[in-house]
């Protein structure tokens, strides 16, 4: 599970409000390269919830991979170095084993060989 | 400019819609006021004189030759686009065309220095080596000045002919010979389906998707490179395979974790499909529920397109969360002990196709970009009388092609494709919520859980025989690829 997909997630049990970002709790993980493809970059930049972005990367040791402020998408288009610290954050690196814990519940979805399970349990729905 | 497009005679219904498609992705289409092409555009089509919309011969036109042949490399039912030079009835006629053809057209491919070969076809017919040299022979008024080489020339001819040669595929008789002369501005690369076939992929499940298909799906989703492509019914990834070929960057979801999560193993599981074609990898696949998805409260218009095959119980039926398998010593209301928490596999329910229907729509309508597209797989019993109206519909979708496949006498499948023309909104919603329960009691009695299935394997004596079906009603030539 890359970063890209930890930003996109929350806990949808039934009632919960604030289920996001979910606390990431890495086990198992590795950097792995990744195709660098700028337009889908700079596509996907504005949807991304970068606090979340940057609070994950720190977790895994990351503490200046990422400005605190999200960038002007401006900037995106010009700082080539910018955008490949964006494209390592959220696509290079990969949790294999670990968690996704809610901040509100404390429910922790598992992640195992790299595939986050959030199917809610019977009495969660 | 027109051009005569050639197809081939397969999955009939597909072939238009899937030129249209890649004309939009090679901008064929001039681009709207605010810079995007959401508006549902069509090209013009024509088709020769006498010949039936189920032909292979079809003029289309298309804004420049670069465009005809992208097109015509990138589809999978287009056998070729050429440049027509002339066409008639008889041999005389097609000579007065081609010798009326502007010089100005002709002269650039029949120089000295260039390369060329002339290919002789018949539809429907094999036409002996003898004959096809007698045919070639035939065109010697044309002023061919370069050398001939059929391996690999600068120019390719095509003479192509159709006649009632008593045996048509099945096609409706054909009124008169035509005769067309052309040359060839693009054809299909087919030679990606063997590579891509399901009988040598590593990993592949009961409902994986036939290449093809999976590739025509992908075209009509638009897949390229930078466009973020979404399965929610992901199984092994056949239709991510085909849209990652494309150069599309994926995602998946099932709520299958052994199909999503384990396969067969470390070496034979949907990231090893992927590997086994040298493609990147799905960006994300996760084990979620379509009918609840665990998107973030204010994620919308992400994905570009959203292509999938959804489980509509006649091979596979569809789960969701919320079942109600007893647990020892459970008591309403009901809860999962906390010694059992840990590691616990929750039961799921059944998932009727209206439900899953209206959650794909409800989700695409918010996830999609404005003018991304929706493209699924939706049965049809064939005893009704299919019209537009009975499709599912959604305020913020257009539904743009619709094109059938037949796979028994009892049922089809549509191919639709939509494309997002109006913002998701919770207004919007709930009126999408409305007309989904109109569509659902007025229309689709067969799409609640297990009718489709029973539908189509009941055993006819315990059908009604006077049944509404007419056999009639649907050209017979028409069968499971055609």
């Amino acid at each position: 599970m890359r970063l890209l997909t930890h930003n996109m997630l929350s806990c949808n049990i039934k009632g919960v409000k604030n289920g996001y970002p979910l606390r990431l709790e890495a086990e198992k993980w590795t950097e792995k390269e990744v195709d660098f493809n700028a337009k889908f970059l700079r596509g996907i930049f504005p949807k991304i919830d970068w606090p979340a972005l940057v609070g994950s990367a720190r977790s895994f040791g990351f503490n200046d991979l990422l400005p605190d402020e999200a960038p002007d998408s401006s900037l995106l288009a010009s700082d080539d170095d910018l955008l490949r610290r964006f494209h390592h954050a959220l696509l290079e690196i990969h949790v294999e084993e670990g968690g996704l814990v809610c901040p509100e519940t404390g429910r922790r979805f598992p992640i195992n060989k790299g595939i986050p399970n959030l199917l809610l349990h019977e009495d969660e729905v | 400019m027109w051009f005569l497009c050639v197809f081939f005679h397969r999955l009939l219904d597909y072939r238009r819609p899937e030129v249209e498609s890649l004309a939009e992705l090679f901008g064929a289409f001039e681009p709207m006021e605010d810079g995007s092409p959401v508006r549902p555009l069509s090209l013009e089509w024509n088709l020769p004189q006498n010949h039936h919309i189920d032909s292979p011969f079809h003029f289309v036109n298309l804004p420049s030759e670069d465009v005809a042949r992208n097109i015509a490399r990138r589809s999978m039912l287009v056998k070729g686009i050429y440049e027509l030079w002339g066409e008639g009835i008889t041999d005389d006629d097609l000579e007065k065309a081609i010798r009326g053809f502007s010089d100005e057209r002709k002269l650039p491919y029949l120089k000295p220095e260039s390369s060329f070969r002339i290919t002789v076809d018949n539809f429907g017919k094999v036409t002996s080596f003898q004959e096809q040299n007698e045919r070639i022979r035939g065109l010697s008024y044309i002023p061919f000045k370069g050398r001939v080489d059929l391996r690999n020339p600068d120019h390719k001819f095509w003479l192509m002919e159709i006649d009632d040669y008593g045996e048509n595929n099945g096609l409706p008789p054909v009124v008169e010979r035509r005769i067309f002369f052309g040359r060839e501005v693009g054809a299909a690369d087919r030679k990606l389906l063997p590579t891509y076939q399901l009988k040598s992929r590593k990993y592949i499940g009961p409902t994986a998707m036939d290449a093809e298909i999976a590739f025509l799906m992908a075209n009509q989703g638009l897949a390229r490179p930078g466009k973020l492509i979404y399965d929610p019914f992901v199984g092994t990834g056949s239709i991510l395979v085909a849209a990652a070929h494309f150069g599309a960057m994926t995602m998946g979801a099932d709520i299958d974790i052994r199909v999503v999560r384990d396969g067969r193993g470390p070496d034979c599981n949907v990231w090893s499909n992927f590997e086994q074609y040298g493609l990147p990898k799905p960006l994300s696949l996760m084990r979620s529920d379509n009918n609840l998805p665990p998107w973030r409260s204010g994620l919308k218009e992400v994905f570009d397109a959203i292509i999938c095959d959804p489980p509509y119980g006649v091979r596979a039926g569809g789960r969701k969360s919320g079942g109600r398998k007893l647990l020892k010593g459970a008591v309403d209301p009901y809860t999962v002990p906390e010694e059992k928490r840990f590691n616990h596999i929750p039961s799921t329910a059944a998932y009727s196709l209206a439900e899953c229907v209206n959650d794909l729509l409800e989700l695409s309508a918010r996830m999609l970009v404005m003018g991304g597209r929706l493209v699924f797989f939706f049965p049809v019993l064939r005893e009704d009388v299919v019209t537009v109206a009975q499709f599912p519909e959604h305020p913020c979708f257009t539904l743009i092609a619709s094109c059938e496949q037949i796979l028994s006498l009892r049922y089809s499948r549509y191919l639709l494709t939509m494309v997002k023309t109006g913002h998701y909104t919770e207004e919007i919603s709930e009126l999408a919520g409305k007309k989904h329960l109109d569509f659902r009691e007025n229309h689709l009695k067969w799409m609640e859980e297990g009718n489709l299935h029973s539908a189509v394997f009941s055993s006819s004596d315990a059908q009604n025989t006077k049944s509404s079906f007419d056999r009639d009603s649907k050209p017979k030539y028409r069968g499971k690829y055609v």
